[in-house]
């Protein structure tokens, strides 16, 4: 009983696994293809169903004028962004947080879980519905299609998800901590950013990477608030399915889109470990 | 040196936290502030320290307003019940956090941070992370972190309090000699605990606290001798000190129809009435010649046995000084030692006791 309980959980999780590998295997080996390859029948294995050659990886830098498609611009106005919201975002929601999670606000009915409640509340509403809110704000301050009115979207967008993993994240960090390091001389800044902030790495990780994820994918906000001047890399690899679809390049694109991400998961995964509060309440 | 409190009153909601507390506490003393959970102990502390700002009273350390001080500037250090350290920095680093906090010379904070360590007896554990050291070690390098900087009122929460009993005990050992020794003779020390054993082990002067209030102060021979309230006689005692109604009548104790006792030499005097009386475990034994009680429930503690037994409306808490097994139900004659009988009036006052006789 036990080794067929076993034989079906691996079962399960190499189908899982394939399931979940199968599209960039699929991504990798198409990107190796060229037109031929693609068109005539479905290929699978390279050198064997067909010749790898470089072409979708080169025609990456390569500008349109030069039969390419040139997502080195796309790419680094992703990064950009990205990184610039991400990190505003993490700056401002690490601060609200640590706010909402010590001190206690009163305003009417409104207590610190409502107003925590309203950050995340941007997150569940349709984006459509504050896709045109934010058309006509950055239309109003000549933001449209600029890098900055991005960046100014993505701290709305990405600050909720900061103060929502950050607000909980504090709630567990003993608050006797920043006691004792008030009575050990700190004000309450320096209980916050000697005290507070080095033990809340892990947390600050976990939210950076929820909005790095969040804003490297958004499509729907870059494509609505962008036209010609500025274009971010989901928007430019969208753009390469026409008529004739160059899936070779297309596919490279798509996996040049993903590996920022993977870098940056193996990169911090060590710090997701470390660090825990387990030293300063047993 | 001496800090004084003067009416210190705390109400954030519809319960007094503190209510009107007077003290006056000098250098160089422990000063035990014993209570039961959610008596005000560890807000009085938390106000001495600055972190709860009273809505009444006032606080002076040699004469200068305290309670005005920013907590960060006041010369207090705490410990925890809880294990309280910065589990981003080592051992050393967390003893000379305060220290470097007061932009000490680094020759000095190492100094004054390996002498620490040593009367914690955790010389050698300086590069340790917090998080490598048992429960035992992380509570000494909080008390070494209390000690490094020779605050004028050091704060001491229930440290012992999550400690496991051996380790409880020897702790306690090792608390009473450090602040006996020269480490604390400049600082007013203040311990709060539930536990009364601990109270009197420690020895100094007690304050017993309940509902936000100061019930009495005293040295702890003399709380203990003579407890002025019945929830005095309670709480410094453990188990409780047994309370049970009756009358005086001449000359002797009428505890019920088949109890009567008569009335001991510290007792003589005392007018007719109704009276509380109070008679700790110890007190209560098993006599063939004594009252029958029904026993409750037989607790065994150590080399010792706790009876719980009733007869009629008095339910009260022997103590046996030997391991002894009984059924519940089961009926055993008991004997009152009148020698070691306190008397309290109906208002819960104190009226007489064996160590001092009619108030």
């Amino acid at each position: 009983m036990r080794v067929l309980y076993t034989s079906l959980k691996y079962l399960a999780v190499v189908l899982w696994s394939i399931f979940v590998i199968a599209p960039f295997l699929w991504a990798v080996s198409t990107s190796f293809k060229d037109f031929q390859s693609v068109t005539n029948g479905a290929t699978y294995i390279p050198w064997v169903d067909f010749e790898p050659n470089l072409e979708g990886w080169r025609a990456l830098w390569k500008s349109p004028a030069q039969g390419g498609v040139d997502i080195v611009e796309p790419f680094f106005n992703s990064v950009f962004v990205t990184a610039s919201g991400s990190l505003i975002s993490i700056i401002l929601g690490t601060l609200a947080a640590y706010a909402l999670s010590r001190f206690t606000f009163k305003a009417g009915f409104i207590r610190n879980g409502d107003i925590t409640f309203f950050f995340i509340s941007q997150r569940i509403m349709p984006p459509v519905v504050l896709a045109i809110p934010f058309f006509i704000m950055l239309g109003k301050f000549s933001l449209l299609d600029t890098l900055a009115g991005l960046i100014i979207v993505y701290i709305v967008l990405l600050m909720p998800i900061a103060v929502w993993i950050m607000v909980d994240f504090f709630n567990k960090v003993p608050v006797e901590i920043d006691e004792t390091a008030l009575i050990d001389g700190c004000n309450p800044l320096q209980v916050f950013y000697k005290v507070v902030l080095p033990n809340s790495i892990p947390g600050i990780i976990v939210a950076g990477m929820f909005c790095m994820i969040f804003g490297w994918t958004d499509f729907f906000f870059s494509f609505i608030l962008t036209f010609t001047e500025v274009q971010l890399l989901p928007v430019a690899i969208v753009a390469l399915n026409s008529s004739i679809t160059p899936w070779w390049s297309l596919s490279a694109a798509a996996l040049v889109s993903v590996a920022p991400l993977v870098l940056v998961a193996f990169i911090v995964e060590r710090y997701l470990s470390k660090g825990n509060l387990s030293g300063a309440l047993k | 040196m001496s800090l004084i409190a003067s009416n210190l009153s705390f109400k954030p909601g519809n319960e007094w936290h503190l209510d009107n507390v007077c003290f006056e506490m000098s250098k160089g003393q422990i000063y035990t502030i014993l209570g039961r959970t959610l008596a005000g102990k560890t807000t009085l502390l938390k106000t001495l320290a600055g972190l709860i700002s009273p809505d009444e009273g006032t606080l002076t350390l040699d004469d200068r307003d305290f309670g005005s001080i920013p907590v960060w500037k006041r010369e207090v250090a705490m410990v925890y019940q809880q294990f309280i350290n910065y589990p981003h920095l080592s051992v050393y680093e967390n003893v000379a956090f305060p220290l470097k906090q007061r932009r000490m010379q680094s020759d000095q904070i190492k100094a004054r941070v390996m002498k620490a360590l040593q009367q914690v007896g955790l010389d050698g554990f300086e590069n340790r992370k917090i998080q490598a050291l048992s429960g035992g070690q992380q509570q000494r390098v909080a008390l070494a972190r209390s000690l490094v900087k020779e605050a004028s009122v050091i704060l001491l929460d229930e440290p012992l309090v999550n400690l496991d009993y051996k380790l409880r005990e020897q702790l306690r050992e090792e608390f009473r000699n450090i602040f006996s020794s020269e480490a604390s003779k400049d600082s007013i020390l203040i311990y709060s605990s539930t536990d009364p054993v601990e109270a009197m082990q420690l020895g100094g002067q007690i304050l017993v606290m309940d509902e936000g209030r100061i019930l009495q102060q005293g040295t702890s021979k003399e709380v203990y001798e003579n407890p002025n309230c019945t929830k005095v006689a309670q709480i410094t005692n453990d188990p409780a000190m047994n309370l049970f109604e009756g009358r005086v009548d001449n000359g002797r104790i009428i505890l019920s129809s088949e109890i009567d006792l008569e009335l001991p030499q510290h007792c003589k005097g005392l007018a007719t009435g109704s009276y509380i009386f109070g008679m700790r475990a110890a007190g209560i034994t098993l006599n063939s010649t004594g009252f029958p009680f029904s026993v409750e429930l037989s607790e065994i503690s150590g080399s010792e046995t706790f009876l719980h037994i009733r007869h009629e409306m008095i339910g009260v808490v022997g103590l046996l000084d030997s391991v002894q097994n009984f059924n519940t139900g089961e009926v055993v004659r008991v004997q009152f030692d009148t020698l070691q009988l306190y008397v309290f009036d109906q208002n819960e006052q104190l009226v007489s006791s064996p160590y001092r006789g009619l108030e």
